[in-house]
């Protein structure tokens, strides 16, 4: 019987050593990124590398918050992460609500129309909408930036929502209706409340995309006062070329936000199927 | 009809906005890229010259840079979906075993994908450095496989190879979390009835495990293959298209064109192309996700 166990035990060993290959290759690189903006001046590689921060040196963040503006891009990003999430939600629930419940002329041709357009990939516009923009007068302006973000994922956008709010049961708004309640009350205090876990959802994974948005935000803002955080990690690293505890420091600030929001929502996240394709960007 | 324009009425509020947005910023910037795509556009002057019908399609396939391009992306996508599918597998089967604690496994593998590319790049290009502290060069030294630490991202290859590992390593975690839903779908029954007949782990994963999830590969093979053709950011952050253009990819050549030597046309032109590429693999994919819900 112990024979057994043993032989049991031994089978496992494979089992283990290749689960842990793969936790390690995932994890290194960050310990790699966290000792190296916990080490003072790495201008010149450390050598040996080292994986383990020595110290608990934090003047990297601070220095990394303080300068080069790195805080007001942080702010930048939170403005215009935030402006666009709840725009997003607001705009594609009306939108989803209205082709989930309503009938009208011509609804089945819009329908189709949203489905071709969802399939249009958006980079593949990148000049007629940088163009749109500057006729538009909006270049550099962040109502420009948000406004593409949510044209070009409003047909995506609508559809996930239009999914979510078909599968509640009509029932529970027969009673409005007959109360003589419009549609604004079924939208509000009914659809929306009931959708509540995937409209959480769907607004983290707006407010992430829009977070580590990188080309629109690097071809529509010009002014660098006005930049957000990716395109703020890319000139700051062009800037402190060496200095890779500084660029570090800084990714780790601008990373922080989404694994806050992920580990908080991971339960949810963490179930599949609802992440469908959304999280490929 | 006085039905309909009531409805009309009522359903405006919802939906307009919307299909103002889809309109303004997604079919009528489509249309214009077409326009473009045909003609020569004065930046300065802010419109069209010249009509010239294909000459920008039959310039772009006899431009060599172009066609590296192309070639960089096919390589990439035949290298990193396959990757990414069979790690990301192994991976989901290994987590599918732990009975208890899967959690905190889930969460490891998945810290790459939700990291953002600009950061997984810069992460990228310091580990492989080209110094002997750069952690690869420094590892492969140790263990002896490598006596001078290598210029990674100063060679063609190498250089690539840097941005494969790369598309790899931040997608696997993606390809478990979706493998792990359909395998958590598969009934225990037909392990169990595989270990009575004393099959081995081997067996079990090629005979059950691969065929049981196949819908589920389908549908990663499509959204992965589209998702490869569209990435730009790591070749701009890694290696910025060194040495000499062998390693840019198409959305890169896009932009370089369109934003460093403001041939629009030439861009347009280029982003028909790939949106036909990525138009037709949709189709498919569409194709393929409609059958596996049936």
């Amino acid at each position: 019987m112990k024979k057994m166990n043993v032989v049991r035990v031994l089978k496992k060993i494979p089992f283990w050593i290749l689960l842990m290959a793969f936790m390690v290759s995932a994890l290194i690189p960050f310990l790699y990124m966290l000792a190296t903006a916990m080490t003072p001046q790495a201008y010149t590689l450390p050598y040996p590398p080292i994986l383990f921060p020595q110290s608990l040196y934090l003047n990297n963040f601070v220095e990394a918050w303080s300068s080069n503006h790195f805080s007001d891009y942080f702010l930048n990003s939170v403005y215009v992460s935030v402006l666009s999430t709840v725009l997003i939600i607001l705009v594609s629930s009306l939108a989803g609500y209205g082709f989930a419940r309503m009938n009208f002329p011509g609804k089945n041709v819009l329908f189709h129309l949203l489905m071709f357009s969802m399939m249009v990939p958006t980079l593949t516009n990148l000049v007629s909408q940088f163009l749109l923009i500057k006729n538009m007068k909006l270049m550099d302006t962040y109502l420009g930036l948000i406004l593409t973000y949510l044209g070009t994922g409003i047909a995506a956008n609508t559809f996930f929502l239009r999914s979510c709010f078909l599968s509640i049961p009509h029932a529970l708004e027969e009673s409005v209706v007959i109360d003589g309640g419009s549609h604004w009350t079924i939208w509000f205090h009914i659809v929306m409340p009931l959708s509540a876990p995937a409209v959480g959802t769907f607004a983290i994974m707006a407010f992430s995309n829009v977070w580590d948005e990188f080309l629109y935000a690097l071809t529509i803002i010009k002014s660098p006062n006005k930049r957000t955080l990716p395109i703020a990690l890319k000139m700051f690293q062009g800037q402190n070329l060496n200095n890779w505890s500084l660029i570090f420091a800084a990714s780790i600030i601008a990373l922080l936000p989404i694994l806050f929001v992920y580990i908080i929502m991971q339960k949810q996240l963490i179930r599949g199927g609802i992440m469908d394709g959304m999280l490929k960007g | 009809m006085c039905k309909g324009i009531r409805q009309w009425c009522q359903a405006l509020p919802f939906i307009g906005p919307a299909l103002i947005l889809l309109g303004v910023f997604v079919l009528y910037p489509l249309a214009r890229n077409i326009h473009i795509s045909f003609s020569i556009y004065d930046i300065l002057a802010d419109s069209i010259t010249e009509s010239v019908g294909f000459s920008h399609y039959q310039a772009l396939f006899q431009n060599s840079k172009y066609l590296l391009a192309l070639r960089n992306t096919l390589l990439y996508t035949l290298i990193t979906v396959p990757g990414q599918m069979f790690f990301g597998l192994v991976l989901a089967c290994l987590i599918n075993h732990i009975k208890r604690g899967q959690t905190i496994f889930k969460v490891i593998a998945y810290l790459p994908v939700l990291t953002s590319w600009v950061i997984v790049s810069l992460i990228f290009r310091y580990i492989f450095m080209s110094g002997k502290g750069g952690l690869i060069n420094y590892v492969l030294m140790q263990i002896g496989l490598i006596s001078t630490p290598v210029a990674w991202l100063q060679n063609e290859w190498t250089a690539n190879l840097v941005l494969w590992l790369f598309g790899i390593w931040k997608g696997v975690g993606w390809v478990m979390i979706i493998y792990l839903a359909a395998l958590q779908g598969v009934s225990r029954d037909i392990y169990e009835a595989a270990q009575i007949d004393s099959a081995n782990s081997t067996q079990i994963f090629f005979r059950i495990t691969i065929p049981m999830v196949r819908n589920t590969t389908l549908y990663l093979l499509t959204v992965l293959t589209i998702g490869a053709f569209g990435a730009y950011i790591h070749v701009m952050m890694i290696t910025e298209g060194a040495p000499l253009g062998t390693t840019n990819e198409l959305m890169n050549f896009m932009y370089d064109t369109a934003f460093s030597r403001y041939d629009f046309g030439s861009a347009a032109a280029q982003s028909v192309l790939m949106g036909l590429m990525i138009f037709l693999l949709t189709l498919v994919q569409r194709k393929v996700t409609t059958e596996t819900i049936n």
